[in-house]
């Protein structure tokens, strides 16, 4: 990896170089919570200054920019007794500037679903290819979880990612793009002063998590524990509105519906996020359902989450970003959840 | 000044611009592109069930379709909806494709109003197949449970096409009532092979009744095979198969040895919309088709 200097004026330049021919997505304030803390989404900036990199979390991720939550995948055009189908992918480049390495790590999970397994996604090829990442570091968010899923760093998925050394970022660059992009501002050699501080700010980072969460035996341990009473406790809470996986940066799940014209003449296959806790996710034609139990399918996002996801990638598909606790109506929270099926498995 | 992004477009690319086939699943291809197809024939088979015959449009999509017994297709119509549907006819059959659909939904409510020419659209093949040719030289029991015909007909053919490949072969097919028999008039044509012995059983007889009475199972009572060489496909709702699975497992059959059909909700075929997952098991990619000891290790799948 290539490392260069930017010094904070000339990244204020460099991303209004992006504004003038791109849209830029970013993190935006958007509000005030009734604690005082400022609520945060990615949005389209339409100036440096509407940028917030600052930041701790956002409530949504930055996941409908690549996995929009309603897509058509194709439409028709009625005509006679006969129909023509029409696909079209997404072709306009953007930038996304100031991504944490949390969703950076959620987009690489979800590369290897989207756009390695058998059937790589065009519609979801066309959008990461054609979105230039810039990432940034940041102080430990509160109720995040992100270094027991070593998703607290990152080393690829972005074309820039930037740690603040003060009045100067230090840049990681990972891409071609990356790099011609630094070409046009000022962006100087490393100095063994940057170095020294960019490591200073990453000890400083490291040492600044909380209680781990040993979440290396829960593949093991979610078959073990199919039937615990922590499944009737937590499942009990649920309200089975599919928030948690709305807000997942790396939930892809979906369903697929059409729709007609109200002319006749046209019609639309359209995608639209899902979630496996709402009542009829699994739901089969003759109205058989395979898991009617809200106990049972937030068990299922568990066991998807922390064994599935293992089993076939050799990794958990959650970042810890802690988005979805945050935003639970009934307070269910991930590391709550792992933390009871840690004792439950120590009383036995 | 030029700008700092070039557009990307994804339909350059070499792979997606190679005829669409999904049996190259690896390869980047208009996953949602349907192939154009017409119902060229319609066949009443029950009250509730239909045999759909399926002719790709383009000539040259039609020749290149091919697919192996057990898999599946997503049968789309445009405006209506989407559905994944076995493929009922034989691998070897082309220019049509033979789809079996009950009437239970939207989607297969609308296609039971169809009349032939109809214009639909046709997504696969997708999934696992029954490995046919890992049962050559063995003997092989073909078993269905009510709707569970229309998959294992599939293999049915294989099997009659290629009896020479077997040593022997038994069909065992039970349903509720004599009404929900398909395929009633193929039965004969099945029966006049040499060496095909096909059983059937019902649980609620009518006045015409002649054959037995009861549980798919008790068919079994009758069978005299070396179970250790004999492979076996069950097709059926879950508790029949479970109960069938173990039936066999007790008779001295390798649980591997045995292959069953899942059937799941879908909105893909592709491992991607997670609808279909079985614990972790995404059916569509790794399934429909598992050997039963496989099924005893997913979680929730019976």
């Amino acid at each position: 990896m290539l490392f260069r200097v930017l010094d904070k004026s000339e990244f204020h330049r460099l991303i209004d170089l992006f504004l003038e021919s791109h849209e830029v997505i970013g993190p935006r304030r958007m509000d005030v919570r009734r604690d005082g803390r400022p609520v945060y989404q990615y949005l389209p900036v339409a100036r440096f200054a509407d940028l917030d990199l600052e930041y701790d979390t956002t409530e949504h991720s930055a996941k409908t920019y690549f996995l929009p939550y309603r897509e058509n995948l194709s439409t028709f055009r009625f005509q006679d007794e006969d129909w023509v189908q029409d696909i079209s992918y997404r072709l306009q480049p953007r930038a996304i500037v100031g991504l944490h390495a949390c969703d950076i790590n959620a987009l690489l999970k979800l590369d290897k679903v989207m756009a390695r397994e058998a059937f790589p996604s065009p519609y979801y090829i066309s959008r990461r290819r054609n979105t230039f990442i810039v990432g940034i570091d940041h102080p430990p968010c509160e109720g995040a979880f992100c270094h027991s899923l070593g998703t607290d760093t990152v080393n690829s998925g972005f074309d820039l990612f930037l740690t603040d050394l003060g009045g100067r970022y230090f840049t990681a660059i990972d891409s071609d793009r990356g790099f011609a992009a630094l070409q046009r501002v000022e962006a100087r050699e490393v100095t063994e002063k940057d170095t020294a501080d960019y490591l200073g700010v990453r000890r400083r980072i490291a040492a600044g998590f909380g209680e781990h969460l040993d979440v290396r035996q829960l593949p093991n341990l979610l078959d073990i524990e199919f039937e615990s009473d922590v499944w009737e406790k937590w499942g009990g809470k649920c309200l089975s509105c599919g928030s948690c996986a709305m807000v997942c940066p790396t939930c892809y799940c979906y369903g697929v519906s059409e729709r007609v014209s109200m002319d006749f003449r046209t019609g639309a296959k359209v995608k639209q996020l899902y979630s496996c806790n709402l009542v009829d996710f699994a739901e089969v034609a003759g109205g058989h359902n395979f898991r009617p139990r809200r106990e049972t399918r937030l068990k299922y996002r568990y066991y998807h989450q922390h064994r599935g996801f293992v089993e076939a990638h050799d990794e958990p598909k959650c970042v810890g970003c802690g988005r979805c606790g945050r935003t639970c109506l009934a307070g269910i929270n991930p590391p709550d959840v792992i933390r009871d099926l840690l004792a439950e498995e120590a009383r036995q | 000044m030029k700008p700092l992004l070039h557009p990307y477009d994804v339909t350059l690319e070499n792979e997606i611009n190679e005829p669409l086939s999904f049996n190259h699943k690896t390869q980047l291809k208009h996953v949602d592109r349907t192939f154009k197809a017409e119902i060229s024939s319609v066949i009443r088979l029950t009250d509730k069930e239909k045999l759909f015959h399926i002719r790709l449009i383009d000539r040259a999509e039609r020749e290149r379709f091919s697919f192996l017994p057990g898999q599946f297709v997503m049968l789309e119509l445009p405006g209506i909806g989407e559905v994944p549907i076995s493929i009922s006819g034989s691998n070897s059959q082309r220019g049509f494709i033979e789809l079996c659909i009950r009437q239970a939904g939207v989607v297969t409510g609308v296609l039971h109003r169809a009349k032939p020419g109809a214009r639909v659209g046709i997504r696969g093949p997708f999934g696992t197949y029954f490995p046919m040719g890992k049962m050559k030289g063995h003997s092989i029991l073909l078993i269905a449970g009510g709707l569970g015909l229309a998959p294992l007909r599939a293999p049915i053919f294989y099997v009659t096409e290629n009896r020479s490949d077997f040593r022997q072969v038994h069909i065992l097919y039970g349903t509720l009532d004599p009404g929900q028999l398909l395929f009633d008039y193929q039965y004969e044509q099945w029966r006049r092979i040499d060496g095909v012995n096909l059983s059937l059983i019902v649980e609620k007889p009518d006045a015409g009744w002649k054959g037995p009475v009861g549980l798919v199972t008790s068919l079994l009572d009758g069978i005299e095979m070396p179970m250790d060489d004999t492979y076996a496909i069950v097709c059926g709702p879950p508790v029949m198969f479970k109960f069938v699975c173990n039936r066999l497992s007790a008779m001295g059959m390798p649980r591997d040895r045995m292959f069953v059909s899942l059937e799941r909700r879908m909105h893909c075929g592709m491992g991607k919309c997670c609808r279909c997952n079985v614990g972790s098991t995404y059916v569509c990619t790794e399934g429909p088709v598992f050997d039963f000891w496989t099924v005893m290790n997913l979680k929730e799948a019976i």
